[in-house]
């Protein structure tokens, strides 16, 4: 009984050890020739890339096109107007494996994957949102690029200004030209420096709890955030999750 | 502050819209009635309240909106029986998706800002957008009419050229809005240090060689004319664009006027050939494959960036709109020119920007205070208000030559608001070249048509880029490609597809009768079962 009791606690630590990457990743070993994250970043733009990851989000979908935020345990790939079926893009929910073979591609300093195929694999792994408050303003914060994180303790700064005059907490578009349903905008700070962070409205719509959390926001709340960290000429991330600060 | 990237819906393929707007007519025949052509009713029914929906796009920009909401308010205090619902986009290929899927359930808006190019594919099979002559033409009711209770335009107070892009198979669809061109926004400061001057008509030949010049590297890999690592000379917005203008600068096909696709020859071949040798160089490249023209040029990162001139606002140093941060900006003198020319003697362009459409609904007096709306969107205070938020121009004779508007290009330069010197020198130069502008054919399937002529330079481009040279570029098997994924080749059985119920529409088109001659023949042996088994159950009876 004794021998049998310690070979499943040995059994419950390994499993234990092999979940302690982010969230419990399966084995993560690639397949022959697959790229491993580290390939993929030193990869040359434009150069055909093959991955195996793992979805985390899916933004959108049309003509057969699906735009899907995915992460390995290394790091992360942006797949925009991926080829998809409806019926294939219903199959990729959160922690599906996928192999994708595109190109890697740089728009207005977002690294992505275009051009893209991709296959279902056995496998599931959903990433644990990593802290990288600390990063903020700092230039390693792009080797985080279109990772699921988390930013702790910021505080709400005001976005812009009603017809009013009046401070508001958030826009819809960048420069309140939009109306409800559009993408959300709004200012965080911390340290004294503010940063202007976005829930895209094709990845969580005016029906999601973000969204109109967001909606909800005070100018001076200190919120906690998770979010992909998505890049637009510096970054800007998509925030999926905002609740009061812990 | 950012821009939307581009759009998710941005495409309605000619598929899916050849078979949602056959499923609205089909709906048309188990369910909700085709439209009949309009009829005006004698006199607008004041005592009634009526909610009308208007489908508008902005360039997103603050002002516009305001502008449509102003307008709105305005409009509802003259017509207070009238409510008007504003719902926003900021791209055109969104509103052309959710108008073909509002029309198989009949929730079309009754006011929307779109293309002619679009209005076409409304059209095919129904009325689904109301025909403008006769309410445009009407006493009462029409431009200048006397029971208008707003100052607009009168009929001789359209810019004709601008109106008759309206027009298709010879009747008026739609109104014009705003009219914009294309600009080639060029960093002066370095066609200067590079040696060259700027001349005032630009050259295809002098925009290549400028380019290829501005990519001389030092040792350590940056650029010599900015000193950066990061140099696109010439990057270009609409790719579509580019090809249209490029054939027809060069006087080659692109399409005939009835939809027969002649995009696919030599000139074009030729044409992609040369993008591919400066895509090679690194001198070339799109907006889709890089991103903003604009970004480009105000990082000092670009010398020629082709873009509309409703997006003046975004281009240069002093640019009220910036979507970099300040620390990227580079201090630079900005021209404004015409896109290049292959003959400089006789410039062409293209002449693009929203116009309004009215679509047709059950109650023909719902449909006459939606054309009072569209028609109060020509008035002076709405075309110089939004005409001012960028490099637009207004429609009307009367807002052109009004003292407002003729103070405001002159005050070009005064502050770099309102008054942005690149902004109104983007208008101006469209008002200069207003007779030399053009507009390619309008037929279902002509924003395919479209779409496919940008995608070959996209994909010349990606192709480049990803390792091929110019001279293996396989053109032939990328027009198949193309004309595949567009459904060009079913082009031809659309071919002539215009409006319902117009006496010009000739015979219908094949699948159209292969459609109708089905449906005959389902309907026909549905009779014969049903008359079968009548015949059985009256035998068995006996």
């Amino acid at each position: 009984m004794k021998k049998l009791t310690a070979l499943l606690l040995a059994g419950a630590m390994v499993l234990g050890c092999a979940g302690c990457g982010k969230g419990g990743a399966d084995t993560d070993e690639k397949s022959e020739g697959v790229m491993t994250y580290e390939e993929y970043a030193a990869a040359a733009l434009d150069s055909e890339v093959v991955v195996e990851t793992y979805v985390q989000a899916k933004q959108s979908w049309y003509e057969d096109k699906a735009t899907v935020y995915t992460q390995d345990k290394d790091g992360a790939y942006f797949l925009y107007d991926m080829a998809c079926s409806e019926e294939d893009y219903e199959k990729l929910t959160p922690g599906t494996k996928i192999k994708v073979t595109g190109y890697k591609s740089e728009w207005s300093g977002e690294i992505e994957i275009i051009d893209a195929t991709f296959e279902i694999e056995e496998g599931n792994y959903v990433a644990e949102a990593e802290d990288v408050t600390a990063l903020l303003g700092k230039d390693e914060l792009i080797d985080h690029q279109n990772e699921f994180v988390s930013f702790k303790g910021m505080t709400v700064e005001a976005a812009g200004q009603d017809a009013d005059g009046n401070d508001v907490a958030y826009l819809y578009k960048y420069d309140g030209s939009g109306q409800d349903g559009d993408d959300l905008y709004f200012n965080v700070s911390l340290d004294g420096n503010t940063y202007t962070f976005t829930v895209e409205s094709y990845l969580c719509d005016n029906t999601t709890e973000v969204y109109n959390a967001v909606k909800a926001l005070n100018i001076g709340d200190k919120i906690d955030m998770e979010g992909f960290l998505y890049w637009y000429e510096g970054v800007n991330p998509h925030i999926t999750s905002v609740t009061a600060a812990q | 502050m950012r821009r939307r990237r581009r759009s998710v819906a941005g495409r309605a393929g000619f598929a899916a819209v050849f078979l949602c707007v056959c499923a609205a007519w089909l709906a048309g025949c188990h369910g909700r009635e085709g439209y009949a052509p309009y009829e005006m009713p004698e006199s607008f029914d004041e005592t009634r309240d009526y909610e009308i929906t208007f489908w508008a796009k902005n360039d997103t920009n603050k002002t516009q909106t305001e502008i449509y909401e102003q307008a709105i308010a305005g409009f509802e205090t003259l017509y207070p029986n009238i409510t008007v619902d504003l719902r926003l986009y900021t791209d055109y290929g969104r509103i052309y998706n959710d108008v073909i899927t509002n029309i198989a359930t009949d929730t079309t808006p009754n006011v929307c800002i779109t293309y002619p190019d679009h209005i076409a594919t409304y059209l095919t099979g129904s009325d689904n957008v109301v025909c403008l002559d006769e309410l445009a033409a009407d006493q009462d009711y029409g431009f200048g009419g006397g029971k208008v209770r707003f100052d607009g335009p009168s009929y001789d107070e359209l810019i004709p050229d601008f109106l008759d892009e309206c027009r298709i198979g010879g009747r008026l669809y739609a109104l014009p809005y705003m009219r914009s061109t294309e600009a080639c926004y060029v960093n002066k400061t370095y066609v200067e240090a590079l040696g060259y001057t700027l001349p005032d008509v630009l050259t295809w030949d002098f925009v290549w060689e400028v380019s290829e010049a501005a990519m001389a590297q030092d040792a350590d890999g940056n650029y010599a004319l900015n000193g950066q690592k990061v140099m696109l000379p010439f990057i270009y917005k609409s790719t579509d664009n580019m090809m249209i203008q490029m054939l027809r600068q060069k006087g080659a096909g692109y399409s005939t006027d009835d939809g027969q696709t002649l995009l696919f020859n030599d000139t074009t071949a030729a044409l992609l050939e040369e993008i591919a040798r400066h895509t090679e160089t690194g001198a070339f490249s799109t907006f889709k494959v890089s991103g903003y023209p604009a970004n480009f040029l105000n990082a000092g990162q670009c010398v020629f960036a082709v873009d509309s001139t409703a997006g003046a606002t975004w281009m240069g140093t002093d640019a009220p709109l910036l979507d970099i941060s300040a620390d990227k900006l580079v201090r630079f003198e900005t021209a404004v020119l015409p896109v290049p020319q292959f003959d400089t003697a006789h410039p062409q362009m293209i002449s693009q920007g929203p116009s309004v459409c009215v679509f047709n609904k059950k109650d023909p007096q719902e449909v006459m205070a939606s054309w009072l709306f569209a028609q109060y969107l020509l008035t002076n205070e709405v075309q110089i208000a939004y005409a001012q938020t960028e490099g637009y121009v207004p429609v009307t004779y009367k807002a052109l030559n009004s003292g407002a508007y003729q103070e405001y290009l002159a005050a070009g330069g005064w502050d770099n608001g309102l008054h942005y010197d690149v902004k109104i020198r983007a208008a101006k130069l469209l008002l200069d070249h207003v007779d030399d502008t053009f507009v390619t054919p309008v037929f279902a399937g002509s924003a395919s048509l479209r779409d496919a002529a940008g995608q070959l330079v996209e994909n010349t481009v990606k192709s480049v880029r990803r390792g091929q040279t110019a001279e293996q570029l396989d053109i032939e098997a990328m027009y198949g490609e193309t004309a595949s994924l567009y459904r060009l080749d079913q082009l031809g059985a659309q071919r002539g597809g215009m409006p319902a119920g117009g006496e010009e529409l000739g015979r219908l088109p094949r699948t159209s009768v292969i459609l109708l001659a089905s449906l005959a023949a389902v309907w026909a042996l549905i009779l014969l079962y049903a008359v079968v088994r009548l015949a059985k159950r009256k035998r068995n009876r006996r």
